[in-house]
Parts: C-alpha cells; structure tokens; sequence
C-alpha cells in the first residue's frame, strides 16, 4: 500500500521540478489559469445581473457551488490530470510501453500528468468560497463544518470516475480525445449550477446516471440548508461518499474492460 | 487565387482526416448547448425580455453559439506561433507566399468543414428540443456574410497573438490572456445583450463582438436596412485592422528573427 504512494511521490516531485525550472513562464501559466476560470464566474454575475434568483437560488448560494465545483475540478485536474495527452498515447501507440511496466496503467496515466499551474483555477475557486462563507449567513455547526470537509475529496473522486469513464472512449475512437470535454468540462459547468433549473431527462442523465448532482447541489443543500426544490429524499444529501466509492468501482471495471480491448496501433 | 483555393481545400481536408475528432466534437458541444439552454431558460422565469432578446432568441443563441465555435476556432491557435518557435518559419519566409495570406486561405478552407460538420448537428438537435428563431432568406443571406467576414476577424486576432512568438519564447501567457479576452467580450460565455449596459459598451467598441455576437445578431433580425450593412461593415473594418496589424507585427519580427541551429 504504501509503495505505489511512495512512486507516485517521486513521479510527480521530478514534474513539479521540471515545472519550477522556467520560474517566469510557470508564474504566467498560472495567472493565466486564475483569469480563464475567473471568467466562468463573471458568468454567473452577467446572469444574476438579470436576475435575483435561479429557481430557488440566490447569486451567493450559485456562487456557493460554483466555488465548491472549480476547487473540485482543479483539484482532481491537478491530482489525476486532464487525461487530454492520453488518447494521443493510444494513437501512436506508446500505450504498449505502459501496459509492460510493472505498474498498473490507470495509475502511470494519472501519475504522467501533474501541472501546478492547475492551482491557479483552484486559487480562484477558493478566493470565491471565502466570499461566500463570510457574506452568507451558514448555520455552521458540527455537521456542516465535517460536510464541508468531507464534500471536497468525495466531489474529487466523483470527478475522476467520471473522466476516467469517459476517457475509456479513447480505447475505441483513437482521434475522439474531445470526447473527455463533455465530461471534464461539461461535468464542471454543470455542477455549477443548481441542478434543479435543468429539465428533467437531463438532470436524469448528467446528475444521477452520471452523478455530477452529488459533486455540490445534494451537499451545498445541506450545508446552505436549503430545502430540495425537487423534494427528493434527505439522504442523498448524505451520499456523496458512498457515490464517490461507487464511481472508484465502476471506473476501475470501465478501465479494466477497456484496456482488455486495446489493439496497439504498432509501430 | 488558384494557390489560395489549392491552400483552402488543404484546410478543409486537414481536418475531414479525423471524423472521430468530429463526432467527440459534436457530443460535447450538444452537451454544453443543453446546459447553457437551460441556464438562461432559467432567467426567464421571472421575466419576458433581457434587452430585446425573449426566451426563443436566447436558446436561438446559445445553439448558434455552439454551432460557431469551430468555425470561427474560438479556443486556442498556435500554429504560427509553434512554427516561429522552432524555426519552420524560416521556410515559410523562403517560399513566393505571404505567410498571413497563407493562413487565411487555409483558414478560410478549415471554416466551412466546421460550420458544416462541427455546427449543422448541435444546432438541429437543439432545434428538435427547443423553440428556436430562424432567420428570413435575406437575414440567412447576410448570416453567411457576417459568419465568413467573422472567421475572417478571428484568424486576424490568432494571427495577431501568434506572432508575439518573435519576441517570446513561450506564448502560452499571451494566448490565455487572449482567449479570456476574446471569449468573455464575444458573448461566447454570455450574449452581450445580457451584460450590465457599461459591460456591454466596453464589448462592443472591441473587436471580438464581430466574431460571434455580431454574426448570431444577423441570424437573429436584430439588424435592419442601413443598420445591418452598418455592422457588416464593422465587421469588416475589424477583419481590416487586425490583418494590417498582424501584417506589422510579421515584418517587423521577421527583421529581428533569428534562427537557431540548423
């Protein structure tokens, strides 16, 4: 258990080097970062210029989600990558070089892509919740304060299974690496919003089947303690976790199935 | 103009190489169109207009919006940039063509394959879900206008980020800060219509309103008469400007450029 940590140690420390020896254009990448996913947010204001609620939401309680997402997002962003350099591994075929190491090819792809500069965008999000937590009044006690903990990690992993998932696509379809879009940044664009404005056969497919509601809308409900303005059961607001375990399962068998299927391209 | 036409027709075919990086594309533009529907359906709920625009005009947008992101290459173009850094420009200089002409002519090939194969699809999927707006014969006419003088403005304004590569080494700073820019002050992002009225002034004296606001506004009759020869017009001063300064940055980087190795 603890060897494959101690790996992923050394292989992402010799990246972050790497990153830290051109100190200037790291900087840049970094605020460059920040301002693209700053843009996002301005988004949400334009639209709240328009108007004093969404559904049942206020600007604050969006605002809310929105930073929860963005830090979710750029965390597992920095923490597994954006799987976009992978699909190009399966094109020219240098997957083959993976699958004889003696390590598990979901971990050396996630280990192959660690970009500080994906700070910038969590730095952002953060910057947000601050904001939002000193400007909303949050009946903060023992339980929202753990929620408010737990949400973050469970919302990374969700993330992950679901890019995970949708990276397996690249098994099949070796020039379709924008297929992963739909689910990095479709996945955070949607949870960014309350999931109770989209129509009902969406919300079916993008928040339950693929769970993006239990990334923020079923938390941020509880800790803004809200009432669910689709009045579904109380417990899911509870579930993030097991949902999260859940997607490590179905994203390992989905990975698992479609490596089985990998034809290298040769070479 | 035969070159220029042998050039566009490599454009189109760079990218009619890769169907499945059309399909992916395809996916997941329907998949934000969805989003971005329903979110400003939302605003509508509590109200009938956001400026002139109604609920049909928003969706209208938002699935237009989709369906010109390729086209007009919203995200990011490095090309230039990437052959001035490691050197292939020089062979670009040697050759009896203009590299900006040469760009703009595959340009301007690689847009139709997108607008067709990339735009068509998510924008009848939107219009089986949704009530959508479509243009009059005339309206329809001048879109294709708006929307090939708004690809002309776009390969202007990359052209133009692409050449900072002569004096940096490392664009990636100056193209994120570009593509902020020229998404939010698009209406890429959100239509203009539905920015705080000084926002929206400050976005329409820049040029990146031409590139996408100005071309869905066409689609949409937002223009009448002299109005709306008045911002194909701009359209076209835009695409003008942004050439002749893209054309300035090239000489001038060309007589500073240095070529390593060899």
């Amino acid at each position: 258990m603890v060897e494959p940590v101690l790996v992923w140690r050394r292989l992402v420390g010799a990246q972050i080097r790497s990153q830290f020896q051109y100190r200037v254009s790291f900087v840049l990448d970094m605020l460059g970062n920040f301002l693209i996913s700053f843009i996002d947010f301005l988004a949400v204001l334009v639209l709240f210029h328009n108007t004093t609620r969404l559904g049942v939401w206020s600007v604050r309680e969006v605002a809310f989600l929105y930073a929860m997402s963005s830090i979710s997002f750029a965390l597992t962003d920095l923490l597994v990558g954006h799987f976009d350099q992978f699909p190009q591994k399966i094109r020219d075929g240098t997957f083959d070089i993976l699958l004889v190491r003696p390590r598990s090819t979901l971990f050396q792809v996630i280990g192959s892509d660690f970009q500080m500069r994906r700070l910038g965008k969590a730095i952002q999000g953060a910057l947000v919740l601050g904001y939002v937590i000193s400007s909303l009044a949050i009946p903060w006690d023992v339980g929202r304060v753990a929620m408010l903990v737990v949400m973050v990690p469970s919302a990374i992993v969700i993330f992950a299974s679901v890019w995970t998932v949708g990276s397996c696509l690249a098994f099949w379809t070796t020039d379709g690496g924008e297929f992963t879009n739909a689910f990095t940044y479709g996945g955070n664009f949607l949870a960014q919003y309350p999931i109770d404005i989209f129509s009902t056969w969406l919300r079916r497919f993008l928040a339950y089947i693929v769970p993006l509601a239990f990334v923020c809308y079923f938390p941020a409900l509880y800790i803004l303690d809200k009432p669910d303005p689709l009045g579904l059961p109380r417990l899911l607001q509870f579930s993030s976790p097991l949902v999260a375990l859940l997607g490590v399962g179905v994203g390992g068998l989905a990975w698992r199935f479609a490596v089985r299927h990998y034809r290298s391209a040769g070479g | 103009m035969r070159l220029d036409w042998e050039i566009a027709k490599r454009g189109w075919r760079r990218y009619a190489a890769y169907p499945w990086a059309t399909a992916a594309g395809v996916f997941t533009n329907t998949v934000f169109g969805f989003i971005q529907a329903y979110i400003l359906l939302a605003v509508f709920h509590h109200r009938r207009h956001v400026g002139d625009y109604d609920a049909a005009d928003s969706v209208t947008y938002v699935w237009l919006a989709q369906a010109l992101i390729m086209t007009v290459y919203a995200f990011g173009w490095q090309e230039l940039a990437l052959r001035i850094r490691d050197g292939s420009i020089a062979t670009d200089l040697a050759r009896p063509l203009d590299p900006q002409r040469y760009w703009l002519a595959f340009d301007l090939g690689r847009a139709p394959y997108h607008f067709i194969f990339r735009g068509v699809l998510p924008f009848v999927v939107g219009a089986l879900v949704f009530r959508l707006n479509y243009p009059s014969p005339g309206d329809a006419a001048a879109f294709v206008a708006s929307v090939s003088l708004a690809v002309v403005v776009s390969l202007g304004f990359r052209f133009l980020y692409n050449s900072s590569a002569f004096w940096l080494i490392d664009i990636r700073g100056v193209m994120i800060v570009a593509l902020s820019l020229s998404l939010f002050f698009s209406g890429m992002v959100m239509p203009l219509t539905f920015f705080p009225s000084w926002l929206a002034d400050i976005a329409h004296v820049l040029p990146f309103a031409s590139i996408m606001q100005v071309p869905i506004d066409v689609w949409l009759g937002k223009h009448h008469g002299l109005g709306l020869l008045g911002v194909l017009a701009l359209q076209l001063w835009w695409a003008l400007v942004l050439l002749g300064l893209g054309r300035l940055a090239l000489s001038r980087g060309t007589r500073k450029l240095v070529i390593q190795g060899g």
